[in-house]
């Protein structure tokens, strides 16, 4: 894709630095995601794309840099603003209203996102992602895989515009995430800009149409899947250590 | 100029010992990740301890002071730390905060029970009166001891937080904790060390605050708000700002002392309320706490969604229950049962903020005050304009209590009700008549103002307002299920779980909080105004701070999710003074019931209705036997009415009727099941023969890992959302706030 026929980002992170005590765990990272995409983001463990994710959503105030939602600047905004504007996430760490069934789970996303938007509602988000029948489940009584849809509906159910993952995919089965993986893209389709952290990699190489490689806080590389596997730093750091993916 | 330097000499001589205070709380707050709401009933405690030996057993100084803040206060915190607190660093914070304040309640009556306060107890000053002169300014030796002591603390906690080991580990947590347990520490020898330390230091500010504020269990116990204020200076964190904090406290307390007129109305007790003020201050300037993750939990929750139908049913019951009260009782008796309702529907407020929405007030009897009061003012006759001014009064000034707050942390909110309480207790609830510009404004006028029942039509008796009462009961228990089942109540749960994911849908969660603390303070309010109208007349007392604690406790008790933790706190609250009067040796035992039933039961989210519902559970599904039970209850009823069954045996047969219905369908559950596993296929087998005579399912796997917090993840991350800082590394990458 050139940049000439590139619609605008609906996402832009620029020069993001956060410090943990002496801990630089992002530092001056930039990444762009656009509607209608899947961008990946790989990494070792705690190489800081879950900060990235809480920097995004405002859970997480950085030390400098900017986000940028539709090119509007967020980076001081609460983040029921920003969620407001069309961001949603799941987390890496499930934090589904557990007190809550599957349904309300869902439905409380989308009474939050009220009439100001358009977006699916409740029972077409559970619908999507094929959980209609545990609607009346308890949340904490799900398993890990099901439970990582259920915040992906949920997240869906705010009609969001950017949509953040972070790990979606882990406890799943390899079934379960093909299904998913047609999910996701479905969704791009519609104009999402998708951003997927997931550390199977050959998912997000399959996947995206633009990789973002972090490591220890920085961007190592930034491209096209094949840019990335053919990127030496890229192997050298990460994908050698990967079992399994081409290099 | 000399008044002034004796002020500041004065002053400095007060913040040593409030340092002393607030660098304890400090230590046990970094260390712990608790709030020690009972500092303050351990400088109690201290300080009655010192004076037993000093001076009623005749000891020696040194020696008393040693046995004191050398064995005993040690040893309270070494346990305090065992039985009370280990284990509770991973609950959430609800039920830290109520297991110390369950902690403050007890060692309240404990010391009340121990020292009664029907002797006088003077405490002099080490030295008396004498005193040394510094540039013309008097300086009593006890007060140069106070601020050497400062001192000493001071250099002795530098040395200890960065000379030792134990402190290296300390500092380590007190610093970030998280971070401290990823390294591998495991704080449990640091925690006892901290409550070791901290209670030592509010002993030592006890016996030196004594002196000047004398002998007294609520005045030492309150002492703490000053610490408090303090400590909040430095965010409950930083040990030099809470010195910096101690110092502008002490000031300011001496210069008030000093300066503030002595014969306005509005400014005569004004002193105290001024920890209380830089606390709300400094409440304002904080910085916003982030959002936290979802919590750890041990128990599992129970906030059932009520249906209708069940609803209304439990509702008529309700009302069906009081009537019968009101069919059985003599009409003192029925006063007595009325107070019990009306603080059951004070105790009802307490549901959607504790128990929907995870916040806590230990104000909620203030609230009911002031509704008591606008309704003695504005309610003559009964009038129901009275009622409703007093829920919005009540609900408006909820409101402004709760905005400092909402940014930050759960624990925040919970010290500013303490605070709010404090100051009306010491201030404004102690005012006379005054006038604020065209205002005129009338509190508790000269100690005691008469509130009218609410008035209305064919509500005539004792007995028709006891019913009267139940009918408000059961409507206000309809608006609780009304506000379960609503989206706002869905709000109010989701934030409760994970107030991070909240935000990230787009909840405002600073607004729910707002929203649910004012409507909580209404319905306090109305409840209040209703409760001041059985009373007759009400007092300060009937409202103070130390009211609002059992309050709270035996509501989380009796299972703080429904309105069955509302009706056991009205129960207990309201009945157990009843008790008293029939048998005089419970006195002492309802001083520290409500403290110690906290402290065993706070921790479990559920309480005591939820276990009664599970033993009655089988009973639902077993017609023959429900329908035996609820004749069985008819009957007892019916022989109380006929007078055949009165007293105490009526009130054990009314209770062992349907426990014996309960006890009778779980025998024959079991049984059932027992025949059913017989019979059941291989495929089938009972849960915990699984993995053993057939290999797990993938389902039964991925349950236990969940159960277990087992997700295979291969290492830990500390969480985004600065979790609430006791959590254990184990627990904390179980938790993983917020990612
Ligand atoms: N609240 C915090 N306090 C201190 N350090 C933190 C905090 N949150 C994250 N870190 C550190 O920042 C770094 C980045 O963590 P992050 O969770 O963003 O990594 P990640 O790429 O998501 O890793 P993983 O693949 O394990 O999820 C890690 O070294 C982590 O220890
Ligand atoms: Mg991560």
């Amino acid at each position: 894709m050139t940049a000439a026929t590139a619609p605008a980002a609906a996402l832009e992170v620029r020069d993001v630095v956060v410090r943990f005590g002496g801990h630089l765990a992002l530092d001056r990272v930039s990444l762009t995601a656009r509607p209608g995409e899947v961008t990946g983001l790989i990494g070792p463990n705690g190489a800081g794309k879950t900060t990235l994710f809480n920097v995004v959503t405002g859970l997480q105030a950085p030390q400098r840099g900017t986000v940028l939602l539709d090119g509007r600047d967020v980076t001081r905004l609460a983040p029921y603003r920003r969620a407001r504007r069309g961001l949603a996430r799941t987390f890496q760490r499930l934090e589904l209203f557990g007190l809550l069934t599957v349904a309300e789970n869902v439905e409380l996303a989308a009474s939050v996102r009220g009439r100001r938007r358009p977006g699916r509602s409740a029972d077409e988000a559970l619908e999507l992602v094929g959980l209609r029948d545990l609607a009346d489940v308890r949340a904490d009584e799900l398993p890990t895989g099901k439970a990582r849809l259920v915040e992906l509906a949920r997240a869906l159910a705010t009609g969001p515009r950017v949509l953040l993952l972070d790990e979606p995919a882990s406890g799943q089965s390899e079934a379960e995430t093909e299904e998913f993986r047609e999910v996701l893209l479905a969704v791009a389709g519609e104009g999402i800009a998708v951003v997927l952290v997931e550390h199977d990699v050959q998912l997000v190489m399959r996947t995206c149409s633009q990789v973002h490689v972090l490591d220890f806080g920085r961007v190592l590389a930034a491209g096209t899947p094949e840019e990335i596997r053919g990127n030496e730093a890229v192997i050298e750091a990460y994908l050698g250590a990967a079992p399994g993916v081409p290099a | 100029m000399d008044q002034f330097l004796q002020a500041t000499i004065t002053g400095i001589a007060t913040a040593a010992i409030l340092a002393v205070a607030a660098s304890g709380l400090v230590l046990t707050y970094t260390t712990t990740g608790i709030f020690n709401f009972a500092h303050g009933a351990i400088g109690m405690l201290g300080a009655f301890a010192y004076w037993q030996l000093r001076f009623d057993w005749g000891w020696p100084a040194p020696v008393a002071l040693l046995v004191v803040l050398g064995v005993l206060a040690p040893l309270l915190g070494v346990a305090i730390e065992l039985v009370v607190m280990r284990g509770l660093h991973d609950a959430p914070e609800a039920a830290r905060v109520v297991v110390s304040v369950g902690l403050l309640a007890a060692l309240l009556g404990l010391g009340l029970w121990v020292w009664p306060t029907d002797v006088a107890r003077p405490l002099t000053r080490f030295w008396g009166n004498e005193h040394i002169s510094v540039l013309g300014v008097r300086l009593t030796w006890h007060e140069v001891v106070a601020i050497l002591v400062a001192a000493g603390l001071a250099l002795g906690l530098r040395a200890l937080l960065y000379g030792t080991r134990a402190g290296l580990a300390m500092r380590a947590a007190v610093d970030d904790r998280a971070l401290s347990m990823l390294n591998g520490a495991r704080p449990h020898r640091s925690a006892v060390l901290a409550w070791a330390i901290g209670c030592t230091c509010a002993a030592l500010a006890g016996i030196l605050i004594s002196p000047a504020i004398g002998l007294m269990h609520v005045n030492l116990t309150l002492m703490i708000v000053n610490a408090y204020a303090a400590a909040m200076i430095g965010r409950l964190r930083n040990l030099p700002m809470t010195f910096a904090g101690a110092v502008a406290l002490g000031l300011l307390d001496a210069y008030a002392l000093t300066y503030l007129p002595t014969d306005s109305i509005l400014l005569a007790q004004f002193r105290f309320a001024i920890p209380v003020i830089l606390l709300f201050a400094v409440l304002l300037v904080l910085r916003q706490d982030r959002l936290r993750g979802h919590a750890a939990r041990s128990t599992r929750e129970v906030v059932p969604r009520p249906g209708w139908s069940g609803s209304l049913a439990t509702a008529a019951l309700f009302v069906a229950a009081g009537v019968v009260a009101a069919q059985i009782t003599s009409a003192p008796d029925a006063v007595a049962v009325q107070k019990i309702v009306a603080v059951a529907i004070i105790a009802l407020s307490l549901v959607p903020l504790v128990g929907f929405a995870g916040q806590l007030s230990l104000c909620q009897m203030s609230f009911a005050g002031i509704g008591a009061v606008v309704m003695a003012h504005h309610g003559h006759g009964g009038d129901p304009v009275g009622l409703l001014l007093a829920t919005v009064v009540a609900g408006a000034v909820g409101a402004l209590v709760a905005l400092p707050t909402v940014r930050l942390a759960g624990i925040y909110l919970a010290l500013a009700t303490a605070a709010f309480a404090m100051m009306l207790d010491l201030w404004i609830f102690g005012l006379r008549d005054f006038e604020v510009g065209p205002l005129s404004i009338s509190i508790f006028g000269t100690g005691s103002v008469a509130v009218d029942p609410i008035d209305v039509p064919g509500v005539d008796s004792a007995h028709d307002r006891l019913v009267f009462l139940s009918v408000v009961f059961a409507l206000l228990y309809l608006l609780v299920v009304a506000i379960r089942r609503s989206t706002f109540g869905q709000r109010l749960l989701a934030f409760k779980d994970s107030p991070a994911a909240s935000a990230t849908l787009g909840v405002n969660t600073m607004l729910v909080r707002l929203a649910v603390f004012t409507l909580s303070a209404a319905m306090a309010g109305f409840g209040g105004a209703l409760y001041g109208g059985t009373l007759g007349a009400v007092s300060a007392q009937n409202f103070a701070f130390a009211q609002s604690l059992p309050l709270l406790l035996l509501a989380v008790v009796g299972g703080i999710g429904t309105a069955a933790g509302a009706l056991v706190a009205g129960v207990l609250v309201g009945g157990l003074p009843l008790l008293v009067e029939v048998a005089p040796w419970f006195e002492n035992v309802n001083r520290v019931l409500p403290g110690t039933m906290g402290i065993a039961l706070g921790r479990n989210p559920n309480g005591i209705a939820h276990q009664i519902r599970v033993g009655l559970a089988p009973l639902r599904r077993q017609p023959a036997l429900l329908a035996g039970t609820v004749a069985g209850v008819a009957a007892v009823v019916g022989l109380r009415l006929a007078e055949v069954l009165t007293g105490t045996p009526f009130a054990l047969a009314l209770a062992a009727v349907p426990a014996a219905g309960g006890l009778a369908a779980q025998v024959l559950a079991a049984r059932r099941a027992a025949g059913a596993t017989a019979t059941e296929g291989p495929d089938d087998v009972p849960l915990e023969w699984a993995g053993i005579v057939r290999p797990f399912t993938a389902e039964e796997v991925a349950t236990m890992d969940r159960v277990l917090g087992l997700e295979r993840r291969p290492e830990p991350t500390p969480s985004l959302a600065g979790a609430p800082s006791g959590v254990s590394a184990p627990a904390r990458t179980a938790a993983g706030a917020g990612r």
